[in-house]
């Protein structure tokens, strides 16, 4: 290994992911972080299966709430319990992330708005399609 | 207790794959045999087998390429053959093996050669090119070395024991569903892509990381040498694209084995979700290909036309740009699929604008020519050769981004005509500069130039009486594919490609001599300086071949071109830079975790295309418990003395101490 | 400085320089500040790298399951099936147990032994319990004529739960692997970097299951 010889130490200018900052690494602090990570994911949850659940809102907004709701769930995770942060120690562990991000919405909307077009475009009649049937 | 595998699988009744799996097995008998005879086989394991080093397991991959070329190759000379004979004619291959010939041409092309090869030069050259002692995971880089290497023996195995697919390179269902092919071709196929796949992900995990965070002091992302970016790009694009392969395979393989519905006409699954799926890995995939070689060109053009290169900056923007964009351009493999105008627009224009970035970079090349004192050298040569051919066919490529003009060609020879010229014009070319121009690093001699420059001419004229009729083939209207026709126009230009074939075959042959020659003659190719082109990057300020831990004090890197930096400086001055201090380095140690996991890989690939499943567990557990022993080792580092350093970096010393005084008296 | 390097000097064909960094650029503090890494930010940085491919791979069976979720060949639908008292145990205990484990991640970085074996001990119950509820929803499916091989819909249902399953259960064999490590070999900076790659990857498995059950099983439900 090339790097051997450094310490292990948490670096100033570089972090892991998953490694909170080296000023707060006391065990009091990691606590009260992975603990309002906690409070703030359950709460959402909650809400989502709340909103899934009920009749109270217009029921086609439900699903953009979910959404809404799921990618404020995946941001908490992702501070409080990956510790990725807009921190200059963190630039290469976010534009890695970006870079996931970008690809995860292609190959899901390149898909899904692709297929769509597709189902658009072929579907026939029910009566042709019996008739295409041997 | 042995699945679907009985007496049957191996094919007596046909003689060709039978003599051809038994003229295979002999060979590697015979070399097993030699190796054991000569007792090399402590020495393989000891320096080979186990290696963690980056530069032994770059080598490995580039002789896997090599010989999975001459394999592939085989495969193209029959398909060439049978159809010039076969107008109006059965010609001599059944279509039945003609279909597994095509296939198993693209797989071993595309995942055996053109693959192994580029990471073998990325795996060689990047961490050279850093500054670096080895990459990220050196033992990891084992473990993806042996697993493609499964994939292929995989492959190679379904020549003597059951069938190969029938299917086409992609698989494409639902011919490739259990309905229409119910034998293990397809199993094959899927398991070697498959495990070779996971071996290709965790490369490019690896190398990101590497170039990322592995590097000599001060060598910062805009000193980086263009390889190192483009090898960056491209291991992006691997970690980006092959989960999407992965996943794409998964859903086929469980519609195969347990009965799902994905791509199947029945029960609603989508057999064209499968086309969207697999190029949105393909596309990305010709990039993973190209983008290393285009780093190689830069390399190349820049040392051979003594400059540095032109628009360094442009080319860095234009490798980025190219590695985000080839991931928005997949539709245009599959614009009839009828997806509507709309969708064909968008991606057709996106597919027009990734050529943009391509010709930044191809006048950047002539740029860095111009004004230069080009020396053709033979790696030179490939790259001005693929400069011409590669235009070529981006030329034909955009012209296919065109919805409409797609619509008459696609599927045709136009269609095989324009990636053959892409990716022999373009990848292949480039791998053979990189062979070329990086084998006296690793081995202290060069490859004879002679034969270097027939094997260049005989294949790149080989290439174009190849490949040019195929466009003509593909306007008059000839699909791909065709065990057998009855077009009387087409006859000539097939048979003209059929005697293209046998002029590369010719410059296969030049390569597999010069190999031999050089190594005769090594004494005369000697490269002592570790320099042998007047190279600008870090890789030549070692010594060929390097040490074990590559450099005996990191570099410290105060520009770009950081070597032809040092190397001015002492000839100004008229000496090296003085010794440095000495101090010992831990390297990793060797490990044979990588071969064992590959071994309990191949039964487990091999136990699941027959339905073996106690040996698929077996196996698996195996591998579990290779990995657990691997995590339990307690001293993973070995440590290099200080006078081994101080000798073998004071005898590079010398070297370029007798080269610079020679410099001097020329430049008095 | 080393502007002389290639610019200055050099070759007489040499002038031209355009696109490369020269003169006061060179060698400045700016580009000096790209530090030798940690081997710790290596592993946790590659592993970063393999997580970001992986949540690919779930995209791509997202995206079949976006597209396939209405192919349910005449036979039962989401609605017709999800259990979400089910699912929001299941949702419990990931949460809970993503907590637990970085309580044990915490421990491992100050080498105490009750909150790392301990967090550890409570995430492999959480985990355990996730897969029991999992395995017990899928068998019910299936007893009800609702496998995988039903419809499409079922099918990339069935893959793209039980993908996310198959990890949780890789993650727990690694987990009983990590705590056997620590327990022979001490918090060792190597098995320290094991144990922080752990964690990264089961916060990752949450975060899928957060997608997995907003995507799936709530609009799935809704439907």
């Amino acid at each position: 290994m090339s790097h051997a010889d450094q310490p292990e130490r948490l670096h100033e200018t570089d972090i892991s992911p998953g490694d909170d900052r080296p000023d707060r690494s006391e065990i009091a602090h990691g606590l009260i972080g992975y603990a309002v990570g906690l409070a703030l994911a359950v709460l959402l949850s909650i809400v989502s299966f709340f909103v899934a659940g009920t009749n109270l809102v217009w029921q086609p907004s439900i699903p953009i709430a979910l959404f809404v709701l799921a990618v404020a769930q995946i941001g908490v995770h992702l501070v409080f319990f990956v510790h990725i942060t807009t921190g200059p120690d963190n630039t290469n562990n976010v534009m890695a992330l970006a870079f996931g991000v970008l690809i995860v919405f292609l190959v899901i909307a390149g898909s899904l708005w692709i297929m769509s077009q597709l189902n658009a475009n072929m579907a026939l009649p029910m009566n042709q399609l019996m008739q295409m049937q041997p | 207790m042995l699945g679907k595998l009985s007496w049957s699988a191996i094919p007596f009744d046909q003689p060709i794959p039978l003599a051809a799996g038994a003229l295979v097995l002999i060979v590697i008998l015979a070399v097993l045999a030699w190796i054991l005879v000569k007792g090399y086989m402590p020495y393989l394991w000891r320096e080979w087998i186990t290696s963690v080093d980056h530069k032994r397991i770059g080598v490995m991959y580039c002789l896997l390429g090599l010989v999975m070329l001459i394999r592939g190759f085989i495969d193209a000379i029959m398909m060439r053959s049978q159809q010039a004979l076969a107008f109006r004619a059965p010609g001599y291959l059944p279509p039945d093996h003609f279909d597994q010939i095509f296939s198993a041409h693209g797989t071993l092309m595309i995942f055996f050669v053109a693959m192994p090869f580029v990471i073998g030069l990325m795996n060689f050259a990047m961490p050279l090119q850093l500054g670096a002692r080895d990459v990220a995971f050196p033992t990891l880089n084992s473990v993806s070395f042996w697993l493609t290497a499964t994939g292929a023996l995989l492959i190679n195995i379904s020549l003597v024991v059951g069938e190969f697919s029938r299917t086409g390179w992609l698989a494409y269902p639902p011919l490739s569903e259990l309905t229409y092919s119910p034998d293990v071709g397809v199993d094959y196929y899927l398991w070697s892509v498959q495990i070779s796949g996971i071996g290709t992900l965790l490369t490019g995990v690896n190398l990101v990381t590497t170039v990322l965070k592995i590097h000599a002091p001060g060598m910062t992302y805009m000193r980086m040498p263009i390889f190192c970016w483009t090898t960056l790009a491209s291991n992006l694009l691997i970690v980006a694209a092959f989960p999407v392969l992965t996943a794409t395979y998964a859903m086929l393989l469980l519609d195969r084995y347990l009965g799902f519905h994905f791509f199947t006409n029945t029960a609603g699954g989508n057999m064209m979700m499968f086309m969207n799926l697999i190029w949105m890995w393909g596309h990305p995939e010709v990039y993973i290909l190209i983008l290393p070689a285009f780093g190689i060109y830069s390399e190349v053009v820049s040392t051979f036309s003594r400059k540095p290169l032109f628009g360094y900056r442009s080319m860095v923007m234009a490798t980025m740009a190219i590695c985000i964009i080839s991931f928005m351009v997949w539709l245009h493999h599959f614009f009839t699929m009828g997806a509507g105008a709309n969708v064909n627009a968008i991606f057709g224009i996106a597919s027009m604008i990734i050529a943009v970035p391509t010709g930044v970079k191809i006048f950047n090349w002539l740029f860095t020519m111009y004004g230069g004192r080009v020396v053709f050298a033979v790696p030179m040569m490939w790259a001005i050769a693929f400069m011409i051919t590669f235009t070529i066919g981006g030329m034909t490529g955009v012209l296919l981004a065109v919805p409409p003009a797609d619509f008459l060609v696609h599927n045709s020879l136009f269609l095989v005509a324009h990636f053959h010229n892409v990716i022999i014009g373009g990848v292949l070319f480039g791998v053979f500069a990189g062979y070329t121009y990086w084998f006296p690093k690793a081995f202290g001699f060069r490859l004879h130039e002679g034969w270097g420059r027939a094997a260049f001419w005989f294949w790149v004229i080989g290439f174009y009486v190849a490949w040019m009729p195929g466009y003509v083939l593909g306007l008059e209207g000839m699909t791909r594919r065709l065990q057998h026709y009855d077009v009387a126009a087409w006859h000539p230009w097939l048979v003209i490609a059929a005697f293209g074939t046998v002029i590369i075959l010719l410059g296969i042959i030049s390569q597999i001599v010069q190999l031999f020659v050089s190594i005769k003659l090594r004494e005369e190719l000697r490269d002592v300086t570790g320099d042998p082109w007047n190279g600008r990057s870090l890789e030549w300020s070692t010594a060929s071949p390097p040490p074990p831990f590559n450099f005996g004090v990191l570099p410290n890197v105060e520009g770009e071109e950081p070597y032809w930096g040092v190397k001015q400086r002492a000839i100004e001055r008229g000496e090296l830079r003085p010794e440095p201090e000495y101090s010992e380095i831990e390297l990793p140690r060797n490990s044979p975790t990588g071969f064992i996991c590959a071994f309990f890989a191949t039964f487990a690939g091999f136990a699941l295309i027959w339905h073996i499943w106690w040996l698929v567990i077996l196996s698996c557990i195996g591998a579990f418990i290779t990995f657990v022993i691997f995590a339990w080792r307690d001293r993973s580092e070995y440590i290099i003395p200080v006078e081994e350093v101080a000798r073998l970096d004071r005898a590079n010393r010398t070297a370029r101490a007798a080269w610079l005084a020679a410099n001097v008296q020329a430049a008095e | 400085m080393s502007g002389a390097q290639a610019g200055t000097g050099v070759s007489p064909a040499d002038p031209y320089r355009i696109g490369h960094y020269v003169g006061f650029r060179q060698g400045t503090a700016g580009h000096a500040a790209r530090e030798l890494a940690s081997k710790r930010v290596i592993v946790g940085y590659g592993f970063w790298i393999f997580l970001l491919s992986d949540i690919v791979m779930f995209s791509t069976f997202f995206a079949s399951f976006g597209v396939l979720s209405g192919q349910t060949a005449g036979g039962p639908s989401g609605k017709d099936l999800f259990n979400l008292t089910n699912v929001a145990i299941e949702t419990a205990c990931l949460l809970f147990s993503s907590f637990t484990c970085g309580i044990a991640s915490i421990g491992a970085r100050t080498h105490d032994n009750l909150m790392y074996y301990g967090g550890m001990a409570v995430t492999f119950v959480f985990g355990a319990s996730f897969l029991y509820f999992e395995m017990h929803e899928f068998v019910d499916l299936i007893l009800q004529g609702a496998g995988p091989e039903r419809s499409a819909f079922l099918s990339a249902f069935f893959t793209v739960v039980g993908c996310h399953g198959l990890h949780v259960t890789l993650g727990l064999m690694w987990l009983l692997t990590m705590v056997a490590q620590v327990f022979s070999k001490g918090y060792r900076p190597d098995i320290l970097r094991r144990v922080l790659c752990f964690s990264l990857f089961w916060h990752t498995l949450d975060i899928i299951w957060v997608a997995l059950f907003t995507i799936v099983y709530l609009m799935g439900a809704g439907q």
